[in-house]
């Protein structure tokens, strides 16, 4: 790659929407709250935004769902629809336009509405003949569980305590938070005991399916100071696509993510960072089911393969350990509006860096990682995004 | 009534069933030689569309052969069977695959339900190496029939059976029985075996075999598939020639006749060529190997008798037929490639692109490749999971990666599976299921399920 967003864009301002099943509120009333949040923290108006990117699957129906949800005035409106990185794919759009130089303001923001929907979970897999096999979400990450128990010969209960801990940790988390989907705080047995959703995976296992909306307004990093004190800088965002062979060829293990290991390896590139457990202080990650916090510990390279067990069960990545995983509850917790949530991780980090996380603060964050996989862990497509002051 | 049934599965189908029996009767045959296949049912799942020609595609036969579907019938696999005689006889076809298979359905409850079983039965006949010669047949035509299913009836219907038993299967079966046999000029004890459908009441069955003046032993384990499969419509009588033909001998005659608005009577011999012909699954080893029914209530439901409870789940779109037509030999054949660079073999149904691979996904070749079929090869399970979530008839919904032998992977359905005994490792194979229905359309697909025996 010729080129690096390192220190090239700020984050000015960001907003975010409670996360929840909000019955009340429709997709123009989260687009307008987050945005007007942004707008609010970054002390700009709706007219001074130059061009935006919106990250929605279900609700957007192209950009101009946005502009007319915050009435834009004929500016340049994109919509991003690439699975879960949708809201990060936004940001990077946002912060490319910004590095060409073309603009000086620009918007970031991502929706979704599921729960006008009807349906429990999200849709599944299906294909234009109807063929493909009919497990849900719950069902192709269970496997993930399945194999990763079976290869590192862990029984399903070793296995399944162990993921317990991790949803453990995100609910004592997403208690502290207001704006979280899921507050309650869980026990290990409570975990342990719930319904089974798709074998391993329990109901504590898989992550809120809300409503929400988030937005970022982005400006050069010459001009970050412009508007505050306290810019946070990109200093990488990186997408990894697939070629979806973990499907069709043997090589995949099905016991990590290959597209989040390379989406990691040319961040930290980008970034220049070489310890990357050591130099991150805090990372947001796409916990959509327990095994997938799981693997993606290991892929981004913050345990060895096979070894995540051993920093869940030290507590590494409690609020209080070595290095913080899911501080605002993660997806676990805060909920899953999928095109939202790419920025909602980057809005945790923010205002960690800035110091404004209340009773989640976490001493010296220095760097934060927001990482999403989308679609399945044999194809799937996932960004990392690291910012810092 | 004691006993036990046949059941279908929830995904299976007359047409399922048929090339399920039809895969086990190819078993070492080159699909390729046969030059015709014949689909006799009466519950085909459609009145319009031949089910024979997709299940040829199912069966990976060629395209210049003969597809039939002879409905209606309850005697429609005995006269598929003629009319393949008659093409191979008269030099037209060299070889032709005979399938027969019903799933009928009875109003709840009642004394047909109880006897009705759900199965399928094929023969490959030819002109070489043949297991067993034709030596002669005989039909009789009845206008009478003792059941009925009208153009919008979904259950069978009936007349008093005493009636219909007297004047019809008291009388037709002992006329085509008697008829064949003195066509082919035999006396009873020229008869190793002797199997012929019985009726609703089965004790008429006994009842024309002793008026006939065969001894019991003569019958295959009298009432045996009856009891323990059911009345079989259009199969019974194809079921019970395999069950017969598992126990002969070379030199054996065997009789063996179908009612249904008259019969159709046959006698074969037995020739030496069945001592050389490879193990199959069959009458015994598909018996040996069944799984039981939880319930009454879960036939009510994969039966589509009583509704199920919707999921709140999203409804799945539309089959597009285009789609179906272009991937018609990925989805029901099977077929993937074999890459001529790297020689990896590879099966895709989609994910978000269509089928047919187009770029091979290790080398990256584009259209060099080699047609190479999935459908009869054994594969192992990667990784699975039993899914609550994903709506089903028969929960959990059981999903498994699988690692085909020699290679090649994907994602598929689990079926006929005991979720208990479903580990990383075991060994399953393909079978031919029912996965979707929409607006009078069925899509087949092929399924993965624990090896049956």
């Amino acid at each position: 790659m010729a080129g690096s967003i390192k220190d090239r864009v700020a984050i000015i301002g960001m907003g975010c929407t409670r996360f929840g099943e909000l019955w009340d509120k429709g997709p123009t009333d989260l687009v307008v709250d987050a945005v007007e949040e942004a707008c609010a923290d970054a002390g700009v108006e709706r007219k001074d935004i130059e061009a935006l990117w919106g990250g929605s699957i279900f609700t957007a129906h192209g950009g101009r769902f946005f502009t007319e949800a915050l009435r834009m005035q004929y500016i340049p409106a994109s919509h991003l629809v690439n699975a879960c990185a949708s809201g990060q794919d936004a940001m990077r759009n946002a912060a490319y336009a910004l590095a060409a130089g073309i603009y000086d303001i620009v918007l970031a923001v991502g929706v979704e509405k599921i729960k006008d929907e009807g349906m429990s979970g999200l849709p599944g897999m299906d294909n234009r003949t109807h063929t493909h096999a009919v497990a849900t979400m719950p069902g192709v990450f269970a496997m993930m569980a399945t194999k990763y128990f079976h290869r590192y010969g862990l029984n399903p209960e070793e296995g399944k305590t162990m993921l317990a801990k991790i949803s453990v940790k995100s609910h004592a988390n997403g208690s502290l938070n207001p704006k979280a989907h899921l507050r309650n705080v869980l026990t290990v047995e409570r975990v342990l005991n719930a319904p089974i959703i798709a074998w391993p995976l329990g109901l504590f296992d898989c992550c809120g399916v809300s409503d929400g909306g988030a937005a970022a307004i982005m400006t050069r990093a010459d001009k970050a100071k412009e508007f505050r004190k306290d810019p946070v800088y990109l200093k990488a965002l990186q997408i990894c696509g697939t070629p979806s062979s973990g499907r069709i060829t043997s090589e995949y293990d099905y016991t990590h993510v290959e597209e989040s290991y390379r989406a990691a390896v040319a961040a930290y590139e980008e970034a220049g960072i070489t310890d990357p457990r050591g130099e991150i202080g805090m990372a947001e990650v796409h916990d959509c089911f327990s095994i997938t916090e799981a693997v993606t510990m290991e892929d981004l390279q913050f345990c060895e393969r096979g070894r995540v067990k051993d920093d869940i069960e030290a507590g590494t990545f409690e609020l209080t350990g070595d290095l913080p995983v899911q501080p605002d509850g993660g997806l676990k917790c805060f909920g899953h509006p999928v095109g939202a949530s790419g920025i909602r991780m980057v809005y945790e980090l923010y205002l960690q860096l800035q110091g404004r996380a209340d009773k989640r603060q976490i001493k010296n964050p220095k760097l934060g990682l927001a990482h999403n996989l989308g679609h399945e862990p044999y194809a799937p497509l996932c960004s990392v995004c690291i910012v810092g002051l | 009534m004691p006993g036990e049934r046949a059941v279908a599965y929830y995904d299976e189908d007359s047409v399922t069933m048929a090339v399920e029996a039809a895969l086990d009767c190819l078993r070492d045959f080159d699909p390729k030689s046969v030059d015709g296949l014949f689909y006799a049912s009466t519950t085909s799942p459609y009145k319009e569309k031949l089910c024979s020609a997709t299940m040829a595609l199912a069966l990976s036969l060629r395209r210049d052969i003969r597809t039939v579907d002879i409905t209606s019938a309850l005697r429609s696999g005995t006269a598929a069977l003629g009319f393949a005689l008659d093409a191979i006889s008269s030099g037209r076809s060299d070889s032709i695959l005979v399938t027969a298979s019903d799933v009928r359905l009875s109003p709840p409850s009642g004394m047909t339900e109880q006897a009705l079983g759900d199965a399928a039965g094929a023969l490959l006949l030819g002109k070489e190496n043949v297991i067993a010669e034709v030596l002669d047949c005989y039909s009789v035509s009845d206008e009478l029939a003792a059941t009925w299913r009208g153009e919008a009836d979904t259950f069978i219907r009936s007349w008093e059976d005493r009636m219909t038993m007297d004047e019809s299967y008291s009388k037709v079966m002992p006329e085509a029985i008697s008829g064949v046999m003195k066509k082919a000029g035999l006396n009873t004890k020229d008869l190793a075996r002797v199997v012929f459908d019985p009726p609703g009441d089965v004790r008429r069955h006994g009842r024309v075999a002793g008026e006939l003046g065969f001894d019991p032993a003569q019958l295959l384990d009298p009432g045996g598939v009856f009891m323990t499969v059911g009345l079989l419509g259009s199969a019974m009588s194809f079921v019970m020639l395999v069950a017969a033909l598992e126990q002969a001998k070379p030199g054996d005659k065997i009789l063996f006749a179908a009612y249904g608005n008259g019969a159709d009577a046959y006698v074969l011999q037995v020739t030496d060529a069945i001592g050389k012909l490879s193990e199959r699954r069959g009458y015994a080893k598909h018996l040996e190997s069944k799984g039981m029914m939880r319930s009454y209530n879960d036939y009510l439901r994969w039966r589509d008798i009583v509704p199920l409870d919707q999921a709140r789940r999203p409804e799945r779109g539309h089959i597009s037929l285009a789609a179906n037509w272009r991937e018609r030999h990925v989805d029901l054949g099977l077929w993937g490639i074999k890459c001529r660079r790297c020689g990896t073999p590879q099966y895709d149904y989609g994910g978000m692109t269509t089928t047919p691979i187009r770029v091979c996904a290790v080398c990256g070749a584009v259209d060099d490749f080699d047609d190479y079929n999935f459908a009869r090869r054994k594969a192992t399970v990667f990784s699975y999971t039993h899914d609550m979530l994903s709506p089903s008839l028969d929960p959990p919904t059981s999903v498994a990666m699988i690692e085909f032998e020699g290679g090649g992977r994907s994602l598929f359905d689990l079926t006929d599976r005991n979720p208990d005994q479903v580990q990383v490792g075991i060994e399953v194979e393909m079978t031919f299921r029912k996965v979707f229905f929409d607006r009078g359309l069925n899509n087949y697909f092929w399924k993965a399920r624990p090896i049956r025996c």
